[in-house]
């Protein structure tokens, strides 16, 4: 017993002295942390995971984010992250007015199917004023108008085994010498059939303004501003993203930031 | 305060284990929140009132460069590696700070040490004239002020620092959309989740102040093997000689 209560005692004072050492480390201390493969920060994404299945467990499929009215509209929705692509085929569309432009819906579907702007805008559609929240801090209230995701899904067929809407995008949000690095996003089926996931073409009721993701851009809006991929070339159904991009699912998960970002 | 020509008093167990190792817990989780929250927001280091962030308005209520790198966790801007380190911290807070609950409401640790009682209320200006002459009685049970700090930090300041957390996420906005809305919005529960941290850092500086006065020997002891030394006349239960 004397033996236990010695060596509770002495775990308890290494700790004390460890928790006393931090400071005078400084922060430099835990640098190691940004190493993508070091085992602390393996095990701290994956205790993140609990936040995901928490959510999904707390969140029913239908549960919508808040809404508000136009009275809460006070500015333009504030463009962040590519503000205006230069891409070669994007440059072409733009400078038809995005005449030319289709969506290309294809992967694990029934019937692939490329829809033209003029046959999105005349889908039934859903508006919805709500607040876009960006993982750098701020937040912008803004309204938002598009065609429900859940809608075209629909119309193509998603096959059993699909379990994730993958956006490829014509923005290049960083280059490397292999070339553009293009933004890709993915979001499970859960949020690509919510009621206010929708493929919007209009903000503040005026077409959707170049930095703000022209022609297209999704709306996802349990989750935070990033997942909402801008400027949407293509939207593959797959079964999972190991073999795209660096295996984490999203241009952003790839540099370290959560894949879910309901939080 | 201590005065070795007087006798010894008694040494006495203090701390039961649950409360010593949640203790420790959240000053390991709150060490790494601060630091890793302070890079957090360090990506957009200002403040508003309301629900968004004006851009094209003014609704700021503080605005700064950034804190500096020895302040934040990872020393370099990293928003990703904040956040991992932050919410990876964050469930561990909420997990202990529940487990403390039911473990301190089934040891009494609640009733019997926390919660202020009409004697208490009798003794809160002896307790602050006690505490302004350094007058520092080590006694079985916490002062009036010890039970409005900690009370404080463990009743108020942790459930907001925790619903005011909870309100970032766009996820729990869905869920509860009432929370924010609370606060006066996202970006004020932001503000508020600011301030709590401010306010805990205060706590942080007058425990640590507290303890260096008290007796640090004595005061670490208790709270690391529990055993804690009386005064040498304080009665059982009194706080005061």
């Amino acid at each position: 017993m004397s033996k236990l209560v010695l060596s509770r005692r002495s775990l308890l004072r290494a700790g004390l002295a460890s928790v006393a050492a931090l400071p005078l480390g400084g922060c430099e201390a835990f640098d190691f942390l940004r190493e993508r493969d070091n085992a602390m920060r393996e095990f701290m994404i994956s205790m993140n995971n609990l936040t995901y299945k928490a959510q999904r467990l707390l969140l029913s499929a239908d549960q919508l984010a808040p809404e508000f009215s136009p009275a809460d509209i006070r500015q333009d929705q504030h463009p962040n992250g590519s503000i205006a692509p230069d891409t070669e085929d994007y440059l072409t569309l733009q400078a038809g007015n995005f005449a030319a432009y289709q969506l290309e819906v294809d992967g694990l579907v029934e019937r692939p199917t490329r829809f033209s702007l003029d046959a999105i805008r005349t889908m039934p559609s859903r508006s919805q004023i709500t607040r876009h929240d960006c993982v750098e801090g701020w937040s912008c209230i803004a309204k938002w108008q598009g065609a429900p995701l859940r809608q075209i899904l629909d119309q193509v067929g998603v096959k059993a085994q699909a379990k994730y809407v993958l956006f490829h995008c014509y923005d290049a949000l960083s280059r490397s010498l292999s070339g553009d690095e293009l933004y890709y996003e993915t979001i499970d089926l859960v949020d690509a059939r919510h009621p206010q996931t929708i493929l919007a073409y209009a903000m503040n009721d005026k077409p959707l303004p170049i930095a703000n993701g022209a022609p297209l851009r999704v709306r996802v809006e349990r989750q935070l501003g990033y997942k909402m991929a801008k400027y949407i070339r293509r939207i593959e159904l797959i079964s999972d993203f190991s073999q795209i991009g660096l295996g984490q699912g999203s241009f952003w998960a790839d540099r370290g930031y959560e894949w879910y970002a309901g939080i | 305060m201590a005065n070795h020509s007087q006798p010894k008093g008694r040494l006495i167990r203090r701390q039961k284990l649950a409360t010593r190792i949640t203790h420790w817990v959240w000053a390991v989780c709150l060490f790494f929140l601060l630091l890793s929250g302070l890079q957090i927001f360090n990506a957009h280091p200002a403040l508003y009132l309301g629900d968004q962030s004006g851009f094209t308005y003014d609704n700021a209520i503080f605005a700064i460069e950034g804190f500096p790198r020895w302040l934040t966790i990872p020393s370099t801007q990293d928003l990703a590696t904040g956040r991992v380190v932050h919410l990876f911290f964050a469930w561990f807070l909420v997990a202990t700070f529940l487990a403390w609950l039911v473990l301190s409401l089934r040891n009494r640790h609640l009733r019997k040490d926390l919660l202020p009682t009409a004697k208490d209320a009798r003794n809160l200006v002896p307790d602050i004239r006690d505490h302004l002459r350094l007058n520092l009685v080590h006694a079985v049970r916490y002062s009036p002020l010890q039970k409005l700090a900690y009370g404080g930090v463990l009743f108020v300041l942790f459930p907001l620092v925790i619903l005011t957390g909870l309100c970032m996420s766009p996820g729990m906005n869905a869920v509860l959309p009432w929370l924010p809305e609370m606060f006066g919005g996202r970006q004020s529960a932001r503000t508020v989740h600011f301030v709590v941290m401010v306010l805990l850092v205060l706590f942080f500086a007058v425990h640590m102040a507290m303890i260096v006065l008290a007796g640090p020997f004595n005061e670490v002891r208790s709270i690391v093997t529990g055993r804690y030394r009386l005064s040498p006349k304080s009665k059982e239960g009194a706080f005061h000689v």
